[in-house]
């Protein structure tokens, strides 16, 4: 039987503790992240990105954090502002940025677009452009890397899948599903819920109750839960890192609160009438990235100069993904057939031409 | 010669889930009431005592739930089936089996596979009224990447959900409720049936009547009053709706040059429109009339028993149809 969850004690200084160079990556790849949305922008505004776009530009500490603190086997789900998660995860900026030009080159061949951002090497399971709908899938791969261990393999689970949420999802039937599934099956999953006060302009007090204490969700299905503040990129890791360990060793749920901010609107549409400049620029004085290049100027050496030259050198990478994705060219109209099926039933040509069996269907009989 | 056993459509069922579960470790059944209870149905009683609680697990109500967690399953490369009390319920779902199962092969440019069944009952049970007696087919016919298999009795039953099983795509498997305790001849020894290949139920030369799961039928009911008028019809069984053999339907119509098909889903935009529309494109020089469509009728399941069995496709809309379509009106 699940026993009530009790909130953790958060452990001090793990990140702290942790070598010079994985802060240093840390730094890194909220840099890349922070310079990719920047980009990306102004790409939408000259019409090379269409569609919607969504930018992760404040919360980059959540996507760093929280995936520092997974093994590289660990499967992570998302929902559509997932650029961040995608190139945290390890995913080729020019990969990701093909993706959103519409180009054949995009992890996903031009298919998906910003919001469906998949990749298998990685094991990142898709952005999702559905609000909440990832969450059962979410619980899914939970099973399934549990059902592989412990019935496939007769070993013991040692896979934690990660699905990450906005506070908007807290409303949707799929998020209580997912969770209550979770509970009573004894998955391991850790729900990173990603409160950036917002979904799209309704501030979360708006849209859900208990908006001062949403972790009052997790109690109610006897799952662990935290809230943590999501700005600071190794307090993220310090309040995550324990609970993914403990959620490994236990096969039990979790569910976190990730308390952010984004700096930009909900889609590039979005004019933030709903809030003041004034919080905006509260929230950016206390910049998660300005936060850790501090304490690596102040606790590990980091000198201003390599700093700089850190921040040119990823300027450049990302200028680099933009002329690569434009050098892609776009899919091939053959490619609005395939993968639609994923076996041969002859070329799916759509219904208008019903497709055939081919012989391998055939011998099957 | 293989030898058969006279069984149950719902034991035929059990028994293809069962031999892909003993086949294939990575196939496992979830549903409501499937393990403990021994299934709503009692399609998959037994199954708990031989599979284990780790491969044939009881869900609460919360279809979205795990219909979504068979998704993730699967993508992670499992094999779920994944089990809709009836059909009716799937609607909770349908963000999951719509939105997400059918387009995330399409949507990761071909790096995720969802290879799962969604099973369950589909059409009027008997006076469950209009929340439970939904025809899904010809609304979810409608969306690309999924397929759709409707078995007729025990035989198929078996044969195609097996291939069901194995195959790598979304597929819905709509059974009836109606023809669960419905017994037919199925073999003992392992045999497979292919997605996309109609049968013919009756062999006839003047009239084509075409139709998919229980309204078949009423199909060779209204054949056997027909052909004591003298009309002879030939009955195809299109088994799956996505893919359509349709190749197998134009033959007849070309033997035969009428048509009549019969869907118990509602007309507007169904699947026996689409049939109809094919076989006029495709056989337009061969029909002497017209495709005349028999449906359920075009308003909400009523609970009354008379008024229910008049709304479905029955035998005598059916020998209607098909004397009008054979100018024997």
């Amino acid at each position: 039987m699940p026993t009530m969850a009790t909130p953790p004690a958060t452990q001090r200084n793990l990140a702290a503790n942790l070598p010079d160079q994985t802060l240093r990556k840390w730094l890194r790849d909220m840099l890349l992240i922070r310079e990719f949305e920047v980009r990306s922008m102004q790409a939408y505004q000259n019409r090379k990105i269409g569609g919607f776009l969504h930018i992760y530009i404040g919360q980059e500490a959540v996507a760093v954090g929280v995936i520092a603190a997974l093994g590289r086997d660990d499967p992570i789900i998302t929902a559509y502002r997932d650029h961040g998660h995608a190139l945290a995860r390890g995913m080729d900026p020019k990969h990701c940025m093909a993706e959103m030009f519409g180009r054949i080159g995009g992890c996903a061949k031009g298919k998906g677009g910003s919001m469906h951002m998949f990749d298998k090497t990685n094991q990142m399971f898709g952005g999702h452009g559905i609000v909440g709908a990832q969450c059962p899938l979410g619980v899914g791969l939970a099973f399934a890397t549990k059902y592989l261990d412990e019935v496939i393999n007769s070993g013991a689970s040692s896979r934690v899948t990660t699905c990450f949420l906005g506070d908007g999802a807290l409303n949707q039937g799929a998020f209580h599903e997912a969770m209550n599934l979770a509970g009573i099956l004894d998955l391991p999953i850790v729900f990173v819920c990603e409160n950036n006060g917002y979904s799209m302009g309704t501030s979360v007090d708006r849209g859900t109750t208990m908006a001062h204490q949403i972790t009052a969700k997790a109690l109610a299905y006897g799952i662990e839960h935290a809230s943590i503040d999501g700005m600071d990129v190794m307090t993220v890791y310090d309040g995550v890192k324990p609970v993914v360990d403990r959620c490994r060793e236990t096969s039990r749920p979790a569910f976190l609160e990730l308390r952010t901010y984004r700096y930009k609107g909900h889609s590039m549409s979005d004019p933030r009438k709903y809030r003041t400049k004034e919080q905006e620029q509260q929230y950016e004085a206390a910049d998660p990235i300005d936060r850790l290049a501090n304490f690596l100027m102040t606790q590990h050496n980091l000198a201003q100069k390599e700093y700089d030259a850190l921040v040119k050198e990823i300027r450049a990478q990302v200028r680099e993904a933009i002329k690569w994705a434009e050098a892609s060219p776009p899919p091939g109209s053959e490619e609005l057939y395939t993968d639609v099926y994923a076996d041969v039933w002859g070329p799916y040509l759509g219904t208008s031409q019903p497709p055939m069996l081919d012989e391998t269907q055939q011998d099957q009989a | 010669m293989s030898t058969t056993r006279l069984i149950e459509f719902r034991d035929a069922l059990r028994e293809g889930m069962s031999e892909e579960m003993r086949r294939d470790p990575s196939v496992f059944l979830m549903g409501e009431e499937v393990a403990q209870y021994q299934g709503a149905y009692k399609v998959s009683r037994g199954m708990l005592q031989e599979f284990g609680p780790q491969r044939v697990i009881d869900t609460p109500i919360s279809e979205s739930g795990f219909a979504g967690l068979g998704i993730g399953a699967a993508m992670m490369g499992l094999r779920p089936i994944i089990e809709f009390m009836s059909w009716s319920f799937s609607l909770v779902a349908a963000d999951q089996i719509l939105n997400n199962a059918p387009k995330m092969l399409y949507m990761s440019g071909g790096q995720f596979k969802v290879p799962i069944v969604y099973r369950g009952n589909n059409g009027a049970g008997g006076q469950l009224g209009s929340t439970h007696s939904w025809s899904v087919e010809s609304m979810y016919a409608n969306v690309p990447g999924l397929k759709i298999a409707i078995p007729f009795d025990p035989y198929d039953a078996k044969g195609l959900i097996k291939t069901a099983i194995r195959d790598d795509n979304p597929v819905f498997f709509l059974e009836s409720e109606r023809l669960l305790s419905v017994k037919g001849d199925v073999p003992e020894a392992e045999y497979l049936i292919p997605l996309g290949q109609a049968t013919v139920r009756r062999t006839g030369s003047d009239c084509t009547i075409v139709s998919f799961g229980r309204p078949l039928y009423f199909c060779m009911e209204a054949a056997e009053t027909l052909a004591s008028d003298g009309i002879d019809c030939e009955v195809i069984d299109g088994r799956t709706i996505r893919p359509l053999d349709i190749e197998t339907i134009v033959r007849s119509v070309c033997k035969t040059n009428c048509c009549v098909v019969v869907d118990q889903s509602w007309p507007f935009a169904s699947i026996a429109a689409e049939v109809a529309a094919q076989v006029h494109e495709r056989c337009f020089d061969d029909l002497d009339h017209h495709v005349v469509r028999v449906h359920s009728d075009d308003v909400p399941p009523a609970y009354a028993y008379n008024l229910e069995q008049e709304m479905l496709p029955n035998a005598r809309k059916i020998c209607e149809a098909v004397r009008t379509v054979t100018y024997n009106a």
